[in-house]
């Protein structure tokens, strides 16, 4: 099949195909509706569009045609009885010396469908706000909330069972653009080699692994530092931005975080900071990293988290070769006056040599010599969300 | 039975409940008409309440005239010959 892009936008979900043209999107459903995220199942071809109604609520959608037609797949839905600890309030006594505090507790309702992945054997993942992580075994047909990650010590222990241990580590924040304030899990990467291993990043907490399935859960943010809590060194509260692992060698792990670029060559269990401030790279959403090469990867930098635009008003992609040690900035074909591209954290991805990411401003740029030089194949789509392959 | 008509937003995801004519369901509650519709349209419950059953925020059901009391259980009482109406919330702008 001839490599396309899917798209998911504000306003509904593309397809790109390379024409005579060059690359040119165009509306291939949900016209209208938040597309959070697209995906191509590798395993069944089955495509996947994550949706946010805005009225409706949340919505799991899926084309077994290529994207000629969608229907609504079986819902991801939260069990009644599922809850996370949203903050503190003050018992008895409060203000006073020796005030008790007790947690309180929110009932988990799906606020948002952040991001899907894919495993063998019919094994589907999918991210969310509120922060449940949410699996199928059965390609789709049915999916359940991982209970060992939600019920994480990180994140107040089992409140199934009763009261757990009355804090949590996952701070609630407006953890997207549409201002859903609870944590979110945005990013999911399996370990090609191993299925059972599987990385997650979530926002504000930091990223977790398991290496048997979901059954157990671990942190994995040594190293991490951040710049907006008393303790930067702190093992939780990282804000992630996105994460991806390089392929063909997944110990290689890049990190795009709130705080700077981090890099693992060891599976996520350390982690060293790469930013390059006088090549602009610190601040950004998304990271793509090569599937060959894991000290290859490309970003979309921002200025600085106060103002999360273009760097002076002139958009390049950064490149690394060499783990984050050197940065180049490339910028041959895109905009150098005047652009103030926002590119969010799953709207950059990657085939080979095949780049491509998406803004907000609803431009599309596509690469295909690693980032050398850059075309625009749309100027006018809505916000975009996500691009992937598929 | 009750008479239920759904915003043209509704229909566009369900469109057989259209091409059917006026929706006659049985139910003496709101929750029991929404119930029936769900029979109807499998999904449809979803679309108008989250997974605890509660009104989502940016929907609004009304019996004729009146907006519904009870969001979170929907035990506001429908007449045999009501009118219902499940409409989006208008949210400003």
């Amino acid at each position: 099949m001839d490599k396309r892009i899917l798209i998911g936008t504000r306003k509904g979900t593309f397809v790109a195909e390379k024409g005579a043209a060059g690359w040119r999107p165009r509306l291939a459903g949900h016209a209208g509706v938040g597309s959070n995220f697209v995906a191509r199942d590798p395993w069944t071809g089955t495509l996947w569009a994550l949706l946010g109604h805005g009225h409706w609520g949340a919505k799991l959608s899926r084309s077994r045609d290529g994207g000629v037609t969608w229907e609504d797949a079986p819902q991801i839905a939260y069990p009644v009885d599922a809850r996370y600890i949203d903050g503190t309030v003050s018992g008895e006594n409060a203000g006073s010396e020796g005030a008790q505090k007790r947690p309180s507790f929110k009932p988990a309702t799906l606020l948002k469908l952040w991001c899907i992945a894919f495993g063998p054997q019919g094994r589907i993942y999918v991210g969310t706000i509120p922060g449940g992580l949410f699996v199928s075994a059965d390609g789709g047909e049915t999916f359940a909330l991982n209970r060992p990650l939600w019920n994480h010590e990180s994140r107040g222990g089992d409140l199934f069972a009763g009261e757990g241990t009355g804090t949590t580590e996952w701070f609630g924040t407006p953890a997207s653009e549409s201002g859903e304030f609870a944590p979110g899990i945005h990013s999911i990467v399996v370990d090609p080699r191993d299925p059972d291993r599987i990385l997650v990043a979530v926002s504000t907490a930091g990223v977790l692994e398991t290496t048997d399935g979901g059954r157990s859960w671990c942190g994995r943010n040594a190293g991490m530092r951040n710049d907006y809590l008393p303790n930067p060194e702190a093992q939780w509260g990282h804000d992630p931005h996105a994460i991806e692992i390089c392929s063909a060698s997944p110990d290689h792990v890049w990190q795009q975080n709130h705080s700077g670029v981090f890099y693992s060559a060891d599976g996520a269990r350390h982690w060293n900071l790469v930013s390059c401030r006088e090549q602009g790279v610190h601040f950004g959403f998304p990271v793509a990293v090569s599937p060959q090469h894991g000290k290859t990867a490309w970003l979309v930098p921002g200025r600085s988290d106060d103002q999360r635009m273009a760097i002076d008003g002139g958009l390049f992609v950064a490149r690394t070769e060499d783990g984050g040690a050197t940065w180049t900035q490339l910028r041959r074909g895109l905009p150098q006056e005047n652009a103030y591209d926002v590119v969010y954290r799953h709207a950059l991805a990657n085939d080979g040599d095949t780049l491509v990411f998406a803004s907000t401003t609803g431009n599309l740029y596509v690469s295909e010599d690693g980032g050398e030089t850059w075309q625009t194949a749309a100027n006018n789509l809505p916000p975009v969300y996500s691009v992937r392959f598929g | 039975m009750p008479t239920v008509e759904l915003t043209r937003h509704l229909y566009a995801f369900f469109p057989h409940l259209r091409e059917a004519g006026p929706i006659h369901v049985a139910g003496s509650t709101v929750a029991e008409v929404v119930a029936a519709l769900e029979a109807l349209a499998p999904g449809f419950s979803f679309y108008v309440c989250d997974e605890r059953g509660r009104l989502r925020p940016h929907v609004n059901i009304f019996i004729e005239d009146e907006r519904i009391a009870d969001r979170v259980t929907l035990t506001d009482r429908v007449a045999p010959q009501a009118r219902l109406f499940i409409l989006q919330a208008l949210s400003g702008g």
